[in-house]
């Protein structure tokens, strides 16, 4: 009988299946989750803290293991305990994190220089043109000579952008791109995501809570609810178009709806220590 | 819960952490030939933990020296033994004091930074990084710093005795009027070179591996919040002190146990 092939090619370059994890047994962040994201598309994925869009994220470059089911990157299974197999997945893919965490002891140019010399044989003059093009690419070609230490905060997620992309991966993945950033910085940042995607070609994945920038610049979107329960998805259109309560109450920012505003506790009667009928 | 249970439950707790810890060692091993392919960053850690821990190495080496030969003096000399200051001084020195004090000053002046260092890597995400860059960090980070410490240790404990030893010989000598030729020449006749000072080395090695070993496990298992990253710090010195001073008692038993 012949054996199941190793990659099987899809139209999705990543592949959830059913997948279930949580950091602990007693506390569950992905419930059986399935979704598929599409080749050379931006998909953003929305949900408020704590859903699981990070983790989401941690399972697709294997930091985690599922507990149940399995993620797959271009028809193969993302497995955690095959360190080589990971690490060439890894070097397909580019993740930018949060804070860009960017190694402070270095410069901006080292930083995005980092990948090429540690991952490539490239000649030291080969290295500088490419990261000048890739920091030229982020607007920071001048801010190359720069120390970590002084650069802003905006600044600081496109050197980690520009770190990002500077091996051409296939996918890239943003954890919360836009996170603490000013107007002019988030306006840039969503820019860079669109355009980098449309330029290279890559598939982009977007973990955020920032609904306008994501709705902008995305081919498709996913809308989560705790334990990673799929709201939603769809085009932005159609999103913004949706009548459900849930989708409606996230994309417009109500305070209250069936996402409550308090967390679950005892009555305020019980709490204040006041009779029931006197509280009422 | 009842006791039993609990005092189970913790007793599976501790040995799962200890398996964790031998586990993060045999990997820390396996990145040594590595980090040797790239002796570059290991020269850049010797030089961050062990030039730049030169000054307190020297300065309590001298201060220990100074105090030990003032004490001995006065011990020794109500028994007509002065003559024997120097060998007394240097045997303490290079058996003991020199690999002891030196490890101690090593876990809180290099094993913090490297604690603080690391912790504080892995809060910002650097270390994630570098996993999802497909670089491993135990090879790229962990392992030149724990060859560094390996290297940086015993040439410290060594620099310990030797300057201790120059500060005995300004007090005793030079201060209060010993005999130089005795002094020198009785630690000449007596001092074994690998019974003595071998061994004093092979301990100050054994010392690095664990000061070096428990500050980069605490650094890399630190809650990630900056208290995490400060309790990490403590517990390093904790440890690796306790560790290096229930470790020079067996290796004292070990080696020095036949007269």
């Amino acid at each position: 009988m012949p054996s199941e092939p190793d990659s099987v090619k899809t139209d999705a370059l990543i592949e959830i299946d059913r997948v279930e994890f949580g950091y602990d047994a007693s506390r569950t962040i992905l419930d059986n989750v399935t979704l598929n994201f599409a080749r050379g598309k931006v998909t953003s994925i929305l949900g408020g803290s704590g859903c699981g869009k990070t983790t989401l994220l941690r399972l697709i470059g294997g930091v985690h293991a599922p507990s149940k089911g399995e993620v797959r990157f271009d028809g193969r299974k993302v497995d955690t305990r095959d360190k080589a197999g990971l690490y060439e997945l890894r070097r397909r893919l580019g993740m930018l994190f949060q804070f860009g965490a960017l190694f402070t002891d270095l410069t901006v140019f080292d930083n995005v220089a980092f990948p090429l010399r540690e991952q490539t044989d490239l000649a030291e003059s080969t290295i500088r043109d490419i990261v000048l093009m890739k920091l030229n690419a982020v607007g920071l070609r001048g801010a190359a000579h720069l120390r970590i230490g002084e650069v802003s905060g905006g600044m600081a997620r496109r050197i980690a952008l520009a770190r990002a992309i500077v091996l051409d991966p296939e996918l890239i993945m943003y954890d919360e791109p836009f996170a603490g950033l000013d107007l002019i910085s988030m306006g840039v940042a969503a820019n860079l995501i669109r355009t980098l995607n449309d330029v290279t070609g890559a598939t982009s994945l977007v973990v955020s809570h920032d609904v306008p920038e994501c709705m902008a610049i995305s081919d498709h979107v996913v809308l989560l609810a705790t334990q990673g329960r799929i709201v939603a998805q769809g085009t932005p259109a159609e999103l913004m178009a949706s009548n459900d309560p849930e989708v409606r109450q996230f994309v417009r920012g109500e305070p209250d709806g069936p996402v409550k505003f308090h967390y679950p506790a005892p009555s305020l009667a019980e709490d204040f220590g006041v009779r029931a009928e006197a509280a009422s | 819960m009842n006791p039993l249970a609990a005092l189970g439950r913790r007793v599976l707790d501790v040995l799962r952490a200890f398996g964790h810890a031998a586990f993060f060692f045999v990997d820390l091993l396996r990145a040594v030939p590595a980090s040797l392919r790239r002796f570059s960053l290991v020269v850049a850690q010797i030089h961050a933990i062990g030039n730049l821990s030169l000054v307190i190495i020297l300065a309590s080496g001298l201060a220990v020296g100074f105090v030990l030969a003032l004490q001995m003096y006065y011990a020794l000399v109500a028994y007509g033994a002065a003559e024997s200051l120097g060998l007394i001084v240097n045997l303490a020195l290079v058996r003991e004091l020199g690999p002891v004090v030196t490890a101690l000053l090593f876990a809180g002046r290099a094993g913090t930074s490297l604690t603080a260092e690391i912790g504080l890597m892995k809060a910002g995400e650097q270390l994630a990084a570098m996993e999802m860059m497909a670089i491993d960090p135990k090879s790229r980070v962990l392992s030149p710093r724990f060859l560094a410490g390996m290297v940086s240790m015993p040439i410290l404990a060594i620099l310990f005795s030797a300057i201790g030893i120059l500060g005995a010989y300004v007090v005793a000598v030079l201060l209060i009027g010993v005999d130089a030729g005795n002094f020198w020449s009785i630690m000449q006749s007596k001092v074994d070179v690998w019974r003595d000072v071998g061994n004093g080395i092979v301990k100050s090695a054994v010392f690095g591996v664990i000061c070096t070993f428990v500050a980069l496990y605490q650094g890399h298992e630190t809650e990630a919040t900056p208290e995490g990253v400060a309790y990490a710090t403590t517990r390093t010195v904790v440890i690796s002190s306790l560790s290096v001073l229930g470790m020079d008692f067996v290796l004292t038993a070990l080696m020095f146990s036949t007269p």
